[in-house]
């Protein structure tokens, strides 16, 4: 696979450190679980003539996962194996935003237009702006694909999929 | 034998022209998924599982499966000529076989890995042939609290044998279990971790977890990763196949080991990737001539492929018989099980005797079609490589896009899967396994559902699950395996201790 998105560039500084991230992960997982066990706790955890009643397992299930959540940012905040390792660099981080940022647009735009012409305009935006691939090859290969989509999912399998004003004014 | 004559009538179920030319689409949609970096095995089979939504159970199977083989052979292709894995399981295969293609011996390394793929998946395929419908009948006298056992023995195994830290294996898998109880309670029908929310009452939908935490994650680890390589070009003849071939006796003893552990460790949730680093790793310590393992050694392209191929088709045995899936993958084709209205487990074996053999056969038959695509389309699929990245990254987005919708025809399932594929983007970066959570979302409601009909059987008394001689030893066996680690110490202490007296205690 040729990778021609942007050159390597062998220094880079660190956009975040992994200690720092998996911190907020952590917390994150942790009042996930505090609020999970609060709702099952509102459903009832404790037993009941028939068996547990329906909050039980999930309670303590949340409860494990609190207390492995809290294990791990004890462990990172004070006995951090590694304070300095980066968790992404600057660079790397502009390429994953160049696929994500696009990516998120799309799902909107394929509430509006539908998935079709939605994919459309995702596959040949990337490739020319930043695949830098000439513009021809670019609609050309995001039509073909497109196109193909609608065959399959649409004519072939039937499947039903988002469709916008385009695909009704085709009479789909 | 009796599995012989069943065999015979998957094979029957197989021999039509409308399944055989979906096994070679499958196959052929999986060698591409396998040579896609982006893209592998648990994420090609849960992206084109909505494909198969309006099949009978028998062609879909057959279909699925195949995109598993091909998805397998595929990941070969990529290690060797171009030095990256396509999966987890092929790294172990460039410590050789990229060797072996600078120094112009590409054919010979891609026969190797084919070869070895099939012979591991052989060993595989007849052991799920003859102990699969044994494990299946056993199980038939399984009530809720032997079931439970058995889910409990497969989550305690994942926290006690993986290699990552503990924490985040139990967290991982905690994670999965709740999200796998979220929405309408099976048993009392009472809405639970809803909050409310409309879209959330039809829960969260495991198909769309995974596309999102493996497919979406996928594509943003690659684009992050951006290495610019330069790929050997290879054509397999005829003549360098047969020479291969001819080598193979030579190596008996390797493909035997290998294959032995790939099985073991498929059967027990570990997963083809320990499978393939431990075959490479025992092939080097049996060898006389360690030296030459990672200068272009063909051994150590047998060892690992033979082993990760065995242990990614051994992962279905326990999930025919048992309803257990050994790796993500077969959490997926289990997901798609439920999908088309079975009910995984060891009653597969009695209701519907010509799925569960029809897919059986397509193992056999579609391993050997495989072998025979892969070796013959090497050049064509080495050239799908030099397609740019660009190109590919919005089509999987918008494969996984189309795959998360239609499952339940739901856009939220959209807004969902790039939740889930930036969870999974960190969890890969920050180290907390994702085959856990896979294992939990599938299993999680089944497994809580035997906890509380056991519960009610035994009214509440936590003792069932020694109840019998047989649940109990699951259940010891289970808990064993969750403090795997410290007994292991422990006993590799006593051990030190026994054998040297002399030894000090505190080192």
């Amino acid at each position: 696979m040729q990778r021609d998105v942007e050159p390597p560039d062998e220094e880079g500084t660190p956009a975040a450190r992994q200690r720092t991230i998996e911190i907020i992960t952590l917390a994150v997982v942790l009042a996930f679980s505090a609020v999970l066990m609060w709702d099952n706790w509102r459903n009832g955890i404790d037993w009941e003539s028939s068996g547990p009643k329906p909050g039980y397992f999930p309670f303590y299930v949340a409860l494990i996962c609190a207390g492995a959540a809290l294990y791990g940012l004890v462990k990172e905040v004070f006995f951090p194996p590694d304070p300095h390792e980066p968790f992404v660099m600057r660079d790397q981080l502009k390429r994953v935003m160049q696929v994500f940022v696009p990516t998120l647009a799309f799902v909107p735009v394929t509430q509006l237009l539908g998935i079709y012409v939605a994919s459309f305009l995702l596959i040949s935006g990337f490739m020319i702006w930043v695949g830098h691939i000439k513009p021809w090859k670019s609609i050309l290969t995001a039509y073909i694909f497109s196109a193909i989509m609608f065959a399959v999912f649409e004519i072939a399998f039937d499947v039903i999929m988002p469709k916008g004003p385009l695909e009704h004014l085709m009479g789909y | 034998m009796e599995s012989l004559g069943l065999l015979l009538l998957g094979f029957k179920v197989l021999m039509t022209w409308k399944t055989l030319s979906l096994m070679m689409v499958g196959l052929t949609l999986g060698i591409f998924v396998g040579v896609l970096p982006g893209l592998g095995g648990p994420n090609g089979v849960a992206i084109l599982l909505p494909l198969t939504f309006t099949m009978d159970p028998t062609s879909a199977i057959v279909m699925l499966s195949c995109i598993y083989w091909g998805a397998l052979f595929g990941g070969a292709i990529t290690s060797i000529l171009f030095n990256i894995p396509g999966e987890a399981w092929s790294v172990a295969t460039t410590f050789d076989g990229y060797p072996m293609a600078q120094q112009g011996k590409a054919a010979e390394a891609l026969t190797a890995a084919f070869t070895s793929s099939f012979i591991g998946s052989l060993v595989a395929v007849l052991l799920i042939t003859f102990l699969a419908p044994r494990i299946a009948t056993f199980a038939l006298k399984f009530g809720p609290p032997e079931f439970f056992a058995v889910y409990l023995l497969t989550f305690c195994s994942f926290v006690g044998l993986g290699k990552e830290e503990k924490h985040k294996t139990i967290i991982s898998m905690a994670v999965g279990l709740l999200l796998a109880a979220i929405g309408m309670d099976t048993v009392s029908g009472q809405l639970r971790m809803t909050f409310g929310s409309q879209e959330l009452m039809r829960g969260v939908n495991f198909l769309v977890a995974v596309i999102g935490l493996f497919g979406i994650s996928e594509i943003l680890l690659t684009m992050e990763e951006s290495l610019s390589l330069k790929g050997h070009a290879a054509k397999i003849s005829l003549k360098v196949v047969f020479q291969v071939w001819g080598s193979l006796p030579k190596y008996w003893a390797t493909l035997v080991r290998s294959s032995v552990i790939g099985c073991w460790l498929g059967i027990t949730p570990g997963g083809a990737i320990a499978a393939s680093f431990m075959g490479y790793n025992l092939a080097k310590r049996f060898s006389k001539d360690r030296e030459s393992f990672g200068k272009g050694r063909i051994e150590g392209v047998f060892a690992p492929e033979t082993a990760a191929h065995a242990s990614g088709t051994a992962a279905l045995l326990p999930m025919l018989a048992l309803g257990i899936p050994g790796s993500g993958t077969a959490a997926i084709l289990l997901g798609g099980l439920m999908v088309w209205g079975l009910n995984p487990g060891p009653l597969l074996f009695v209701e519907h005797k010509d799925f569960v053999w029809g897919l059986i056969a397509s193992m056999y038959l579609g391993n050997v079609v495989g072998l025979v695509m892969v070796l013959s389309t090497v050049p064509f699929f080495a050239a799908v490589l030099r397609v740019p990245f660009a190109a590919i990254a919005p089509m999987i987005v918008v494969s996984c896009a189309i795959g998360a919708f239609a499952i339940q025809n739901a856009m939220f399932d959209i807004w969902l899967m790039l939740g889930f594929g930036i969870v999974g983007y960190v969890f890969k970066k920050i180290r907390i396994p994702l085959a856990p959570l896979t294992l939990a979302l599938v299993l999680g409601s089944r497994a809580e559902d035997a906890f509380r009909l056991s519960m009610i059987g035994a009214a509440g008394d936590l003792t069932v699950f020694w109840s019998n001689t047989l649940v109990g030893t699951i259940t010891t066996l289970a808990i064993l395996l969750l403090f795997w680690g410290p007994i292991g110490r422990m006993f590799g202490y006593a051990g030190r201790v026994f054998s040297d007296p002399t030894a000090n205690p505190k080192t």
